[in-house]
């Protein structure tokens, strides 16, 4: 993990409570690219909350750019995620 | 930012119009932007019938359909009015055949 990878990873462990929070930082396979001149990042991210319980996917990315807040502006150009529920997560089989 | 009235009824409009609209970053056969490639080839792959709006080249789209959409990131799908997702979302629906199902319903 990066240093802002690890950074937003935190932010969304406590604005999430978060049970599982994997951040890639995948800025490297952008350099040169338009975007990335801003100085924002491209991460991946896959999450594990129980706040997404109930939530449609559209809601609960919503959820997360509210938590991610200004830092979508900022340190992120590009943010790409997968959400899980911890009874979503244990299906998948990865928990 | 609050989103002016104006730009608010323009992209209702627009959205309310089109069957299958996608907003995107460059134009469906050069898009400026991995993700917004990635919508136009799921969209393809379907033989759909969709519009697309360049966001770079419409600076006022670019920032409206962020807050109309509450959703800050591009490229952004809408079906029927209904505002369906971004990048992720288009994929896993892709993936698990929803997208086409959706794109069945439009007539698209």
């Amino acid at each position: 993990m990066s240093e802002r990878s690890e950074r937003i990873a935190r932010v969304l462990r406590e604005g999430l409570s978060a049970s599982y929070v994997e951040v890639e930082d995948e800025s490297h396979l952008h350099a040169g690219h338009a975007g990335a001149k801003s100085g924002g990042g491209h991460f991946r991210a896959v999450i594990v909350s129980e706040r997404f319980e109930g939530l449609s996917r559209v809601a609960a990315q919503r959820v997360v750019f509210g938590v991610l807040g200004e830092l979508m502006t900022s340190e992120i150009h590009a943010f790409a995620m997968s959400t899980f529920t911890p009874s979503s997560w244990s299906e998948r089989g990865a928990g | 930012m609050p989103l002016e009235a104006a730009i608010r009824d323009r992209i209702q409009q627009l959205v309310d119009g089109t069957p299958v609209l996608l907003f995107m970053k460059g134009t469906r056969s050069q898009p400026q932007c991995g993700f917004s490639a990635q919508v136009v080839g799921a969209l393809e792959s379907h033989g759909a019938e969709y519009q697309t709006l360049d966001v770079l080249a419409d600076p006022e789209l670019r920032e409206g359909i962020k807050a109309f959409s509450e959703w800050p990131t591009v490229p952004q799908l809408y079906i029927q009015g209904e505002f369906i997702g971004g990048c992720d979302i288009i994929t896993e629906m892709d993936a698990s055949g929803e997208l086409r199902h959706a794109l069945e319903r439009a007539g698209s």
